[in-house]
């Protein structure tokens, strides 16, 4: 094994970073990939409450960097989850606590047993993202249909090409089929337009995703939820699979018109 | 901006051209145009033509001097006036230029044309990439909503134009914007600045250029701009 290292990132705060580690930690591990997501943002750690993990917590990144443990002592392995591990981010610290060579280095050491490291960037573009980017071998630049998210997406994007960790692909999260429909919300084909990247994923508004963070449940597991159908296909893609994009009722064919823009020249691992 | 300075990039830098009038006043109107384009003029190194003028070498010294504290080197000077050069390299300022020669072809006439300087850019703007150049700006692909550009010339740009561009920032108000798809931020020519009001037409290559002190975009026409 050698595992592909995935960072997930936005810039903006707030638009699915988190969910769409977690989400996309557990649908590898449901095809039976083994997989370790590391929470990248020190000092507002979440990855473990939404993975339902946060009291099981011993050990944190910062413990790890700074030789209080060994990297295995930090690992929290899911019981519900056959092959999905936590590094949980620490509480206390701050993002300096921990370097870019330092991320190079725990991922060089993951790589060799696991199927894929997913990293939970935090916003920003400061050290915490730097961090998170550094290991990279693909970029998930995650958005939502929103002027000020899109605009953070782009700078992202600018970010990695100069840092040569692109090409980024994008995942645009909380579209919501109802207000597209009125034309009151930037169109799908509009962002893609604009960022010029390749889309993996489009997931729907869909409360069903607060449920399940609440209960600290990824949604992925829930076969009927439409966001947790979204995620699964985004894992399917990022194995390799040609999987078809939902269709949300967007109107007008977007999603036909999608299918001709990525069908050729998709990257596929 | 005083019509009596003409600021253009050449590749030593910035290159301003004096004009005829009172020198005292031109001096004063340079030292303002540094000061209230820092922006544009900070970090270059400024090359004067002074024409006929004669200038001392304490009052030239001290001309370097206040451009210097706005972060600009004056590096060279040309001048048509023995006097004035020689207080020049006095000064340790460059006083000639070699200009390559266009290599004669042995055709009776010379038919290559010159130009001016400009750069190049071949990729996608995105929002927080700027490019600060005091030629002329040529972009191929997209440049998005949060990116700048500030230009000492024309600014063309091959691709859908969202973000901020600013045209002769050093003055030139006959400085152009083109776009296959005109839509910036914010778009300025000269000092005067224009919003492109949002529209949801189709979008076609436009020009944007002073008239009137007023910024104006016209449709790209082929045939009203052979000139
Ligand atoms: N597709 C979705 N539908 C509804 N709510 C969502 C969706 N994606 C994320 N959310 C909610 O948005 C909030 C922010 O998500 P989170 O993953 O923490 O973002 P980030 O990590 O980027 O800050 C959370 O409350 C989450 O439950
Ligand atoms: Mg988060």
């Amino acid at each position: 094994m050698a595992a592909k290292v995935l960072t997930v990132t936005s810039g903006k705060g707030g638009v699915g970073k988190t969910t769409i580690t977690a989400n996309l930690g557990a649908a590898l591990a449901s095809h039976n990939q083994k997989v370790v997501c590391i929470d990248g943002d020190i000092g507002l750690r979440n990855l473990d409450v939404v993975l339902g993990l946060e009291n099981r917590i011993v050990y944190d990144i910062v413990d790890v960097v700074e030789g209080r443990c060994k990297l295995r002592q930090a690992m929290i392995r899911d019981k519900r989850i056959e092959g999905l591990f936590l590094i949980p981010a620490a509480q206390t610290r701050d993002k300096t606590a921990v370097s870019p060579s330092d991320m190079v280095r725990i991922c060089d050491e993951l790589r060799p047993d696991y199927d894929w490291v997913i990293i939970d960037s935090p916003a920003g573009i400061e050290r915490g993202f730097r961090n998170a980017l550094a290991p990279a071998d693909r970029v998930f630049v995650v958005t939502n249909p929103e002027v000020s998210a899109v605009r953070d997406a782009d700078r992202i994007i600018g970010i990695t090409e100069a840092e040569e960790k692109g090409p980024a692909q994008l995942i645009i999260n909380r579209i919501n089929p109802a207000m597209v429909e009125r034309g009151d919300m930037i169109s799908t084909i509009d962002i893609v337009e604009l960022l010029a990247i390749e889309l993996i994923g489009i997931i729907p508004e869909d409360s069903n995703v607060i449920v399940s963070t609440n209960r600290g449940l990824p949604i992925v597991l829930d076969g009927k939820s439409q966001a947790g159908q979204a995620l699964q296909n985004i894992a399917r893609r990022v194995m390799g699979e040609n999987v078809p994009f939902l269709d949300l009722n967007d109107q007008g064919g977007f999603f036909k018109q999608i299918g001709k823009l990525f069908s050729s020249g998709g990257k596929n691992e | 901006m005083n019509p009596n300075i003409e600021i253009k990039g050449i590749s030593e830098g910035l290159l301003a051209t004096i004009g005829e009038g009172d020198w005292t006043e031109i001096r004063q109107a340079l030292l303002e145009l540094i000061q209230t384009q820092a922006d544009f003029f900070k970090g270059a190194d400024l090359t004067l033509n002074v024409g006929d003028h004669e200038i001392k070498a304490a009052d030239l010294g001290k001309l370097r001097d206040q451009i210097s504290e706005n972060d600009v080197i004056l590096r060279g000077l040309i001048s048509k006036s023995p006097r004035t050069e020689e207080n020049a390299k006095s000064l340790g300022l460059t006083t000639h230029f070699e200009r390559p020669q266009p290599e004669r072809s042995g055709k009776a006439f010379d038919t290559s044309v010159g130009g001016d300087e400009a750069i190049f850019v071949q990729r996608t703007l995105r929002s927080g990439n700027n490019i600060i150049y005091p030629g002329h700006v040529v972009v191929i692909g997209d440049v998005n909503p949060g990116a700048e550009i500030i230009s000492g010339g024309n600014i063309i740009v091959w691709g859908r134009l969202r973000g901020t561009v600013h045209a002769g920032a050093s003055g030139d108000e006959t400085a152009l914007v083109c776009a296959l798809e005109l839509a910036p931020t914010q778009l300025r020519i000269a000092e005067t600045v224009s919003i492109t009001p949002s529209s949801k037409k189709k979008p076609k290559p436009e020009v944007a250029s002073l008239k009137d002190g007023q910024v104006i975009a016209e449709v790209w026409d082929i045939h009203k701009s052979k000139k």
